[in-house]
């Protein structure tokens, strides 16, 4: 990573949900505030900013990871994706998207595109979770509307429809 | 799966109350789409806020200097309390007193985290920097927390018309207490103290206001919640009339649980700074600012006494309740107190009631909103007695409940202080959940642990739901001559406009403010009945506007008023423009109006479903041809319905409310097995039974009812707004107060019965609050069952619950781990002893240790010592604990000199970031080789915003930083190193950071 200064702002370039994005910011700007507020994808929300609640939540390099303790300048390369990517087209809801509608498995949605974020990356590498796996993936996000059951429904009931597709990662993820 | 979702033909139809469709909200939710107030653009040129906070409870502010702040990159403008106080008038208190509430501080600090400056910059990472040069000299004055201690005689005053701290004091009798006491032949009573928690939105508050010199008006956007009776206090403190104070809210809202309606003193500090600023100024709330200072339920201390006969039965109840609204009594408070005024007999069929309510104010965050308002305290109290009664007749608990019951063929019931339970079958529902609840094998496993040793406890509450709020219960806090000079407040409006536009679509707008609970499909299911179309046909905003939509003092989103009075209301407005479009029907189907009937998107005949037209255009007539329709017919375009219910009475003369509507019931069974070694509480089964009337969207309903047993197991297991003995607040991260989370929160068993409402339009009540309400005091009822336990205290944290059954541990092992040293109640005090040898003899440690010189080279991150005496210095230093890293003033005092052996030290620091005060001693003692072995003690309290943040990792950081000044110390002698004390403190600190804990 070069060396950056404190008192400037540098650009900071990675693709976002399979796109080059690009934007300039001061080193210490977290990845959150940088996706929200310099490149206008609001989906994803902050909720402590200390790293406990995980609505932040995102996927870095495939790998789940809280874009409020991220500094923008971190990702600089990488591979980021968040909620705006999971829908396979405008119009059209994941696998995992509409099972937590079809479970009401959200109310207020403050939370809800960080718990996706999280279930997503966990899904691709555990397509055959168990319940308690799916409740240990969750404790690291904090909900308070649902109590989690309708969460924990939705997303089991999502893994089973995804291992039962035959053509699992067109239905999955465009 | 498409956006909308897909129907078959036969799923097509309605009617849609009473099915669970999936909701519109969702996909917009679902996609990163929603429209979250952080989410919206502002206007070009917008500024950005951020607020300093006290980190004191009680202090005066001496001076407050600006001058750094303003001249820094990007700030715009600096507000403190006086600048708010030229533009504005006191929020108005609750109480007829003469005591002013301002949205900042003025003066004088009353609770950690009250606002003391406002900063306006260019961004809000600017804004922050800003904070941080901002310089404010306090004078603490002492403070107090507890409700009781606060009334004590020679208690710290918060507000000098608030005589000790008392801001009202009413006494209540109905029908013959006394009497019932002398001839009862028990009187069985409780004492609760009832602690503080808040439901937390994940989604912070956030305000955006500017100010327009040319208008003279203010336009602001907040996610408040409601009552909008609030709106009244904001025009009021802006000095501006409603009609030049413009609120509106966006069009999604994070969670609020009552919560948000404490963002309105925000919303008058952060308009102000916009008008001083002369920019529009957004603000959005930080997570440590919401949980040490948006808002929080009330805690209360409870005494609760009942006369009881020999079979179980209460004839007279003795309500003694102790209200701690905070440091200042914030519109609508003391309305916690008063919400469940006609509901204190609870589900029982109680006749003789007495009652005192104090309220009383400490040096904490000001009270607000909470689902359950005012439940939560009242029932723990109620039913915990029930329970007690039981145990201490030797009677089974669910049979005292069941003797005290409000009878089946009772309602309309009116109770002793004045609510009117609209309807129920209390005993069928009890039936019914412990029969589908399980209840027998509960009590064959409770029978089984028990047999092999182990803590099992079966807890039940009945508890009647309120909701939809009689906007006059508070004037309740007055007394009857106070209420006839102020005139009468009662009823609760309800606000609905129904619209079709010129291709016949149909739109809803409602006055209330859904914050997740699906308005937006409940209202389009409700429409679609009335006019025979599809749901998705149906378009629902529920944004407010006060500037443009209908609404009034009871618009907003509280008190679960939506399924009773709202939906209802829409449908009452959808209703009207029916019997208009019904007679414009006839006249074109040539039928009687009567005959007309509306379905699958058609208006037709009911003998003759073939003589149809579609509905889209018979609804757009109206525009299209007005001249033609049949007179009287009346236009079909809009409708707009206020509706309050006769029922939501004044109080009257003997002080008698029918403080709601409507009165939900709930039953609950709990069973818990605790671990007798740790102390754990693991919930077996939880049933809730409940009884909400007709259910519109049973999907929604269970929701709703999962989501407030999951805030009410966190009040009884987690959840607890703590403060130390100073007042700090210890409680600032989601790491010191705990959510439940996915791993520990069990799913309630959901039971319904619908019995419904004979005063709402859709028989519908409020269902949202009361598992806020049942849950907390049946999980403690289960606990006391399992330990056989009387006073029980939440939240039931594990080491409590082993401080209860410490008694039965054997013990401990001789050479065994001994319990650490109890620290001084409630402080974050910290405490330690350690020694060090350094390389040199005692005198030239001594002389060290007095020499400016020394010790900035040897004070861990010293920038500069001073010296004023020769036994006061002053120094700068830069302190990391925890995640907060900042610079302090400290000031040390040096007593007891005894040359070259022996100093105490007394010293304070302040700075941005919180402010502390200790003492320590310090030893010398010389060793063989020449050296020198310094032994110390200390002992401090920490308050600030490290304490609210940093607590978990004080103690630690107090002996990093020790360990590192003496060995910085034994390093500037030439030799030797810290002795196992200070040492094993680092290296101890460093394993729990690094290692084991992960």
């Amino acid at each position: 990573m070069p060396r950056l200064s404190a008192a400037q702002r540098h650009p900071v370039r990675f693709r976002l949900n399979g796109e080059a994005v690009e934007g300039i910011a001061e080193p210490r700007m977290l990845l959150a505030d940088f996706i929200r507020h310099e490149l206008g994808r609001t989906g994803t929300h902050v909720g402590c900013e200390h790293g406990v609640c995980g609505a932040c939540t995102v996927s870095i390099d495939g790998t789940m990871a809280r874009s409020c303790l991220t500094l923008a300048a971190q990702v600089e390369g990488c591979e980021v994706r968040t909620v705006e990517g999971l829908a396979p087209e405008p119009g059209r809801l994941s696998v995992l998207q509409a099972a937590f509608r079809r479970h009401h498995a959200l109310q207020c949605g403050f939370c809800t595109a960080g718990i996706l974020m999280s279930l997503d990356v966990y899904l691709r590498a555990h397509p055959a979770p168990t319940e308690p796996e799916i409740r240990e993936v969750l404790s690291g996000h904090l909900c308070r509307c649902t109590g989690y059951a309708p969460i924990v429904r939705a997303a089991m009931d999502a893994a089973a429809e995804l291992s039962l597709s035959t053509r699992q990662e067109d239905v999955r993820y465009v | 799966m498409g956006l909308t979702a897909t129907m078959t033909s036969s799923a097509r139809s309605g009617p849609w109350i009473g099915r669970s469709p999936e909701r519109v909200e969702d996909a917009a939710l679902l996609t990163g789409n929603g429209r979250f107030i952080d989410d919206l653009g502002v206007r070009p040129g917008t500024l950005h806020a951020a607020i300093l906070r006290s980190p004191h409870a009680h202090a005066d502010i001496l001076t407050i200097d600006t001058a750094a702040a303003r001249a820094a990159p990007g700030v715009a403008a600096v507000v403190i309390g006086p600048d708010v106080k030229a533009l504005t008038a006191s929020l108005v208190v609750g109480v007829k007193a003469p005591v002013e509430c301002w949205p900042i501080a003025v003066d004088r600090v009353r609770y950690v985290g009250e606002p003391v400056a406002v900063v306006v910059a260019s961004d809000r990472y600017k804004a922050e920097d800003a904070l941080d040069l901002i310089e404010v000299r306090y004078a603490p004055r002492p403070s107090v927390i507890d409700p009781l201690a606060a009334i004590a005689a020679d208690a710290p005053i918060l507000h000098d018309g608030f005589p000790h701290n008392v801001a009202s004091d009413r006494r209540f009798r109905y029908g013959d207490p006394e009497a019932a006491f002398a001839a009862a032949s028990h009187r069985i009573a409780i004492d609760i103290v009832y602690p503080r928690n808040s439901c937390t939105p994940i989604e912070t508050y956030g305000v955006v206001a500017e100010y327009s010199v040319s208008d003279d008006a203010y336009d602001i956007l907040a996610n408040f919640q409601g009552p909008f009776s609030i709106h009244a206090v904001i025009s009021r403190a802006l000095k501006l009339p409603g009609n030049r104070v413009r609120l509106r809210t966006p069009p999604d809202s994070g969670g609020s649980f009552g919560v948000k309606q404490g963002v309105f003193p925000y919303i008058v500090l952060i308009a102000a700074a916009a008008r001083i600023a002369g920019r529009p100024v957004k603000w959005i709330e930080d997570r440590l600012e919401h949980l040490c200072a948006s808002s929080s339920a009330t805690n209360r201390a409870t005494t609760l006494a009942a006369a009881v006969d020999d079979e179980g039965r209460v004839l007279a109840l003795d309500w003694d309740q102790v209200e701690d609204c905070g440091a200042h009594l914030r519109a609508p408070e003391p309305a916690t107190l008063y919400r469940m005024h006609g509901n204190l007999t609870g589900a029982y069929d109680i006749r003789h009631m007495s009652v005192r309510n104090r309220v009383i104010v400490t040096n904490k965050t000001p009270t607000g909103l909470n689902r359950g308002f005012g439940g939560p305290q009242v029932y723990f109290a109620l039913e915990r007695l029930m329970q007690r009664i039981a145990v201490e007749l030797d009677i089974d608990p669910l049979d005292v409940i069941r003797r005290n019951l409000v009878p089946g063929n009772a309602f309309p019931y009116r109770t002793a202080s004045g609510a009117l339970l609209d309807s129920g079958d209390y005993a069928e529902t009890i039936e019914l959940g412990a029969r589908e609840g399980g209840l027998d094998e509960l009590k064959a496993r409770r029978a089984a642990a028990r047999a092999e040793g182990r803590l099992y406890g079966i807890g039940y509450t009945a508890v009647v739901e309120p909701s939809v709020s009689n906007m006059g219960y508070l004037s309740t806090v007055l007394t009857p001559a106070e209420r006839r000079r102020a005139g009468p407040k009662n009823g609760a409006q309800a606000t609905a406009t129904v619209s079709i536009d010129p291709v016949g679509a149909v739109s809803v707008h409602v006055a209330s403010v859904p914050q997740g609970q699906g308005h937006r499909t409940v209202l389009a299911q409700v429409i679609a009945d009335v006019f025979g179309v599809a749901p998705q046909d149906v378009r629902v905003n529920t944004e407010i506007d006060t500037a443009k939509d209908a609404w009034s003092i009871a618009s907003g989103n509280y008190s679960s008023r939506f399924a009773a009075a709202v939906a209802g209301t829409a449908k009452l407005a959808a209703d009207r423009i029916a019997v208009r479009l019904r007679r414009i029907a006839a006249s074109h189907l040539n039928v009687e109006a009567s005959e007309v009937a509306f379905g699958n998107g058609k208006v037709f005949s009911r003998d003759n479903p073939d003589n149809a037209m579609p509905f889209a255009r018979l609804a757009a007539l109206s525009h299209w041809s007005p001249g033609s329709l049949p007179d009287a017919a009346g236009q079909t375009i809009r409708e707009t319905v206020f509706w309050t219910p006769e029922q939501l009475a004044a109080p009257d003369d003997a002080d008698r409310i029918n403080s709601s509507l409507c009165h939900g019931f709930i039953f609950d069974i709990c069973g818990v097995e605790i671990d007798r070694a740790t102390g754990e509480v693991r919930i077996d089964r939880y049933v809730t039974a409940h009884d909400c009337g007709t259910i519109l969207h049973p999907g929604m309903v269970d929701g709703q009812i999962r989501g407030g047993f999951g805030q009410g197991f966190g009040a009884a297991l987690l959840e607890e707004f703590a403060y130390g003995a100073d007042g700090s607040f210890l409680t600032g991260t989601f790491a010191d107060y705990l959510l439940p989370t996915s791993t520990e929160l069990p799913e309630p068993v959901i039971v319904h019965m619908q019995t419904p409402s004979p005063f709402t339009p859709l028989g519908a009540k409020g269902v949202g609050e009361g598992n806020c309400m049942s849950t907390p005091v049946c999980i403690a009822n289960a606990v006391a069952d399992a330990l056989g336990e009387k006073n029980i205290v939440l939240p039931l944290v594990p080491a409590r619950i082993r401080a209860l059954i410490a008694g039965e541990e054997p013990p401990a092992p001789v050479g065994g781990m001994t319990a650490p040293r109890a620290k001084k109640p409630g402080g974050r005090g910290l405490e330690g002893e350690g020694s060090a040898d350094v390389g040199a003899p005692p005198q030239a440690v001594w002389d060290m240790l007095l020499d400016p010189a020394t010790l900035q080279a040897v004070i861990p991150g010293c920038h500069g010592v001073e010296k004023i005496s020769d036994t006061h210095f002053r120094a700068e230093v830069t302190l990391g604990i925890g995640p907060v890293k900042g610079r302090y003033r400290a000031e040390v005092k040096l007593f007891d000199l005894d040359a070259p052996r022996a100093v105490t030290l007394s010293g304070t620091a302040d700075g941005a970031l919180g402010y502390g005060a200790g003492e320590g001693r310090i030893t010398l003692t010389p060793r063989d080789d020449g050296g020198t072995t310094v032994s110390y003690t200390y002992d401090a309290e920490i308050g600030g915003k490290v304490a609210s943040i940093g607590g978990r990792l004080l103690d630690g950081a107090a002996r990093v930083i020790i360990g590192q000044f003496f060995a910085a110390l034994a390093r500037h002698a030439g030799g030797g190193a810290p002795a196992a004390g200070a040492a094993g403190g680092l290296s101890g600190w460093l394993r729990r950071l690094f290692g084991g804990a992960r």
